[in-house]
């Protein structure tokens, strides 16, 4: 199933602009990447109670983003799942297997590690960036789903 | 006063992925069926959130610490090994299925929604099955 989605260039401009605002002010504060596979994943083996805390309110203030954008506009933000359960389930696991062998994902790397201008962040960049490509297609256009 | 910090960070985050469109896969997949229903704004969400953190990171990590740490956190590896290109590469398969990556669902928890709860679950096996499988390697030879 194929949603079309409108193009909203300044919206996702300024979306992107606090993404990069947040990034900088947790570095600015706590020197920490804003990277959300790190954040989530340290959650369950943190080193003491204080590494805990700083990730716990890190990701309940994430969570706090959608309701703060509904309390203002009265308006959640949209969530269209074009896929069945079972491949979000797959996909799901997927990601947690490829972000964890590769490091970090889209806001650790794509974002945080690129502003870095770290070598290793650019390759994992474009390398997911190219594999999502081709899947989007493969699925899309060959596969016909 | 972190915890303070930290939440503020997360919320900014949580509310520019809500703005932007990243924490909707309809929008992330169509950004990626250039073939297709091509939706381009998520280069303004990437190319915004990069210019302003590469920017910013430059006043900040010019400083000699962070405000409420002692130091900077940042990586410690170079090397552009296996595990980051192949992880990196099986993650784009994955986002490229769901149209969710960490960064956009993990906000989206916000939202309420089943599906959001259903990827959270299914990346968090996904994490731990990794975890196992990178300690087993290295108490073994680093073969991944």
């Amino acid at each position: 199933m194929i949603v079309e989605t409108v193009f909203t260039p300044w919206q996702s401009l300024s979306g992107g602009v606090l993404i990069g605002a947040a990034s900088i002010l947790l570095m600015a504060t706590l020197g920490r990447i804003m990277g959300a596979t790190g954040i989530l994943a340290g959650l369950f083996s943190p080193s003491n109670a204080n590494d805990f805390g700083w990730r716990a309110a890190v990701l309940l203030g994430m969570v706090s983003g959608p309701i703060a954008i509904f309390a203002i506009t009265g308006q959640m933000p949209a969530v269209q799942v074009p896929i069945s359960t079972t491949m979000l389930v797959v996909g799901g696991l997927i990601v947690g297997v490829g972000v964890t062998f590769g490091s970090g994902c889209t806001s650790g790397h794509g974002i945080c590690g690129m502003a870095r201008l770290s070598p290793r962040s650019i390759v994992a960049t474009i390398t997911f960036m190219l594999t999502t490509g081709i899947t989007v297609y493969v699925i899309r256009h060959l596969l016909g789903g | 006063m972190r915890l303070i910090a930290s939440y503020i960070s997360g919320l900014i985050f949580g509310i520019g992925i809500s703005i932007s469109g990243m924490a909707n896969p309809a929008k992330v997949l169509n950004f990626f069926d250039v073939a297709g229903t091509w939706d381009p704004s998520l280069i303004f969400v990437m190319g915004g959130a990069l210019i302003v953190t590469f920017i910013g990171y430059r006043f900040v990590l010019r400083r000699p610490s962070p405000t409420l740490e002692e130091t900077f956190k940042l990586p410690t590896l170079s090397d552009i090994d296996l595990p980051l290109i192949g992880g990196s590469a099986i993650f784009g398969i994955g986002w490229g299925i769901t149209g969710f990556c960490p960064g956009g669902v993990l906000p989206a928890l916000g939202t309420g929604r089943s599906e959001v709860f259903i990827f959270t679950g299914a990346l968090l096996a996904g994490i731990f099955v990794a975890k196992a499988l990178l300690r087993m390697s290295t108490n073994t030879t680093a073969t991944v």
